[in-house]
């Protein structure tokens, strides 16, 4: 008898969860994000094997040449070729955006189920530190640890954005796990003598996911956005990966007579956060509905 | 309302004696030996033993964070580690001056602008121009500000030849001059915060336009114009206005990467350049100062959308 209702709530659930899909799929805001960003995965994973050059060594005869049909985005001072560069750049920052969030993700989850199941002092003193870390423009804080390390390694820098970004997530989780702390389901766990453990992770957990992928994916677009401009002001990746800020960072002041060097990289950063961002609104509307 | 006042400030004290530990521990305290940071790999352990000893870094963490702190209210931030060992207080003010201006020069382009896109789209909610204006907005605020800026440049300065490059005026320039510089900036931060400020707008409009007293005064006859002038947008810009005013603090701080595009002497260029030249005191002064600006004008705008919006002021007076 109970195994029939718990079959029907199931199936019931994954009928949401499909309708969802088909809600997103159709949405067009949802479908150009996403092309966008799986174009700039494709070029990621396959990288120097779909280039036409070398993005990062090939010295061509032609340096500073403007584009034409052998350099469709010309070539760079060095004699490389922007298309190349571009095609190639996408690696790196996702690599670095997507751990630097999931990292975040997962301890802020943590960090949010404790703190608004148990409530209590914990939770206050950590809302207080999270208004205090919300102070301080998320560029300028990670700018601050990475100076004070003395490392501008690939890692330092996810672990920064991670750390920067997990009382963020904390906070939402924790707002989502106090409006479901008092629900019959929960206090029917505790009844049932579960560890609270067992309860925070297996009861409410689930029924907190939507709020979380929201949450994940408006960070990861800000993660993006950290990882392009701490590149830019030469404290995210450093020379010579290919990657977009780094190229825009080593050309932008030979704007005015190589623009192409910049623009085409420029161009791409804007297409990835518009198109993440896109994906981040489309999941939210049909989430939240 | 006083308490609730009260309530806010004491907050907001907690908060700002929390943020100076943040930093102090980030900036000061995470370098670890500050001799050895400084004089770099090759130093005597004497020479970094008497340059801990110089600036108090062999003291313990509790000793120096009270020292420091205890220094802010009169506005002492110690002194520069760089030669020529200024107070930090002097390399800052100027640098704050310079952000004012810009950030003053981008809130006035970006409020009228902005409020203009949101209660355009506010009146037609669920339209193609709503959809349009909200689509644009929002991308322009997740494109990163120096992308926006070195399209700006490339096409307004580079391509047109309408403004100048830098954002660095002349010594001695006229007020003329110094807006020409600050135009290109000014726009890039204007279309970075175009998005939220009438995204804010909207949503007050739509929440007004949906109202009781709106339905009285249309189902009173008054003709379409006077309802939207006398009724939604009093009632949705004067709690906006208040709310858009918390985006002064990113306008003071967001702007590293901005103030280096346009080589603009700000406190953002001032704070990275402290970072790259690890002169600690300076990094940790610049990033207070801008921490502390966003609590301060968040806690004043706060407390004026509560003396606008009279649900707010009930609730927090019960």
């Amino acid at each position: 008898m109970s195994s029939v209702t718990v079959g029907a709530e199931r199936s019931e659930a994954s009928a949401a969860r499909r309708e969802r899909m088909r809600l997103l799929v159709r949405s067009p805001s949802f479908v150009i994000g996403a092309s966008v960003i799986l174009f700039w995965v494709v070029c990621a994973i396959l990288g120097d094997r779909i280039t036409p050059y070398d993005p990062r060594f090939d010295q061509t005869p032609e340096i500073g040449a403007a584009p034409s049909w052998q350099h469709l985005f010309g070539t760079d001072r060095l004699g490389r070729d922007v298309f190349s560069r571009v095609l190639a750049g996408s690696r790196d920052i996702l690599l670095i955006a997507p751990l630097a969030t999931l990292l975040a993700t997962v301890a802020g989850t943590t960090l949010g189920l404790i703190t608004g199941y148990f409530k209590g002092i914990a939770d206050d003193t950590i809302s207080r530190v999270v208004d205090a870390l919300l102070a301080i423009p998320l560029i300028l804080l990670a700018v601050t640890v990475v100076a004070a390390l003395g490392s501008r390694s690939t890692w330092t820098v996810i672990i920064v954005i991670a750390a920067v970004f997990t009382p963020i997530v904390a906070r939402t989780v924790r707002a989502a796990v106090l409006g479901e702390a008092d629900l019959d389901y929960v206090e029917a766990a505790r009844l049932r003598g579960e560890r609270s453990p067992y309860v925070m992770f297996s009861e409410v957990l689930p029924n907190v996911m939507p709020p979380i992928l929201v949450e994940a994916t408006i960070r990861l677009g800000y993660a993006i956005f950290a990882v392009a401009t701490l590149s830019f002001i030469g404290f995210g990746l450093q020379p010579p990966s290919p990657d977009w800020a780094v190229q825009i960072a080593d050309n932008y002041q030979d704007l005015a007579f190589e623009w192409w060097t910049v623009l085409f990289p420029a161009m791409a950063i804007a297409s990835l956060v518009v198109a993440v961002n896109l994906v981040s609104d489309s999941v939210q509307q049909v989430l939240e509905r | 309302m006083a308490r609730y006042i009260a309530k806010r400030v004491g907050l907001a004290l907690v908060t700002l004696v929390l943020l100076s530990m943040i930093v102090f521990a980030a900036a000061q305290l995470l370098p670890g030996d500050l001799g050895r940071s400084v004089l770099g790999r090759d130093a005597s352990a004497e020479a970094v033993a008497e340059y801990n000893h110089a600036h108090g870094t062999d003291r313990s963490a509790v000793v120096q964070y009270l020292d420091w702190a205890s220094g802010l209210p009169r506005g002492d931030f110690g002194t520069s580690l760089v030669p020529p060992e200024e107070p930090v207080w002097d390399v800052i003010r100027p640098a704050l001056l310079n952000s004012l201006k810009l950030a003053v020069f981008a809130f006035v382009l970006v409020v009228p602008f902005g409020l203009l896109g949101g209660v355009l789209s506010g009146l037609r909610a669920g339209k193609a121009l709503d959809r349009g204006i909200t689509v644009v907005g929002l991308s322009l605020a997740v494109v990163p500000e120096f992308v926006t800026g070195l399209v700006l440049i490339l096409v307004l300065s580079i391509w047109a030849g309408w403004l100048p490059v830098t954002a660095q005026w002349e010594p001695g320039a006229g007020v003329v001059s110094q807006i020409q510089h600050l135009t290109l900036p000014a726009i890039a931060l204007t279309l970075v915060l175009f998005g939220y400020v009438a995204r804010i707008t909207r949503a007050g409009v739509v929440e007004a336009l949906d109202a009781d007293y709106t339905r009285t005064a249309f189902l009173k006859g008054l003709p379409r114009n006077t309802v939207i002038r006398r009724h939604v947008l009093r009632n949705a810009l004067l709690p906006t206005i208040a709310v858009v005013a918390t985006q002064v603090g990113y306008l003071l701080g967001g702007l590293v990467a901005i103030e280096l595009l346009f080589n603009y002497r700000g406190i953002g260029l001032t704070t990275l350049e402290a970072a790259q030249l690890k002169d600690y005191t300076v990094l940790a002064a610049g990033v207070l100062i801008i921490g502390f600006t966003y609590v301060v004008v968040t806690l004043v705008a706060d407390i004026v959308s509560a003396l606008l919006n009279p649900r707010i002021r009930f609730e927090a007076s019960e």
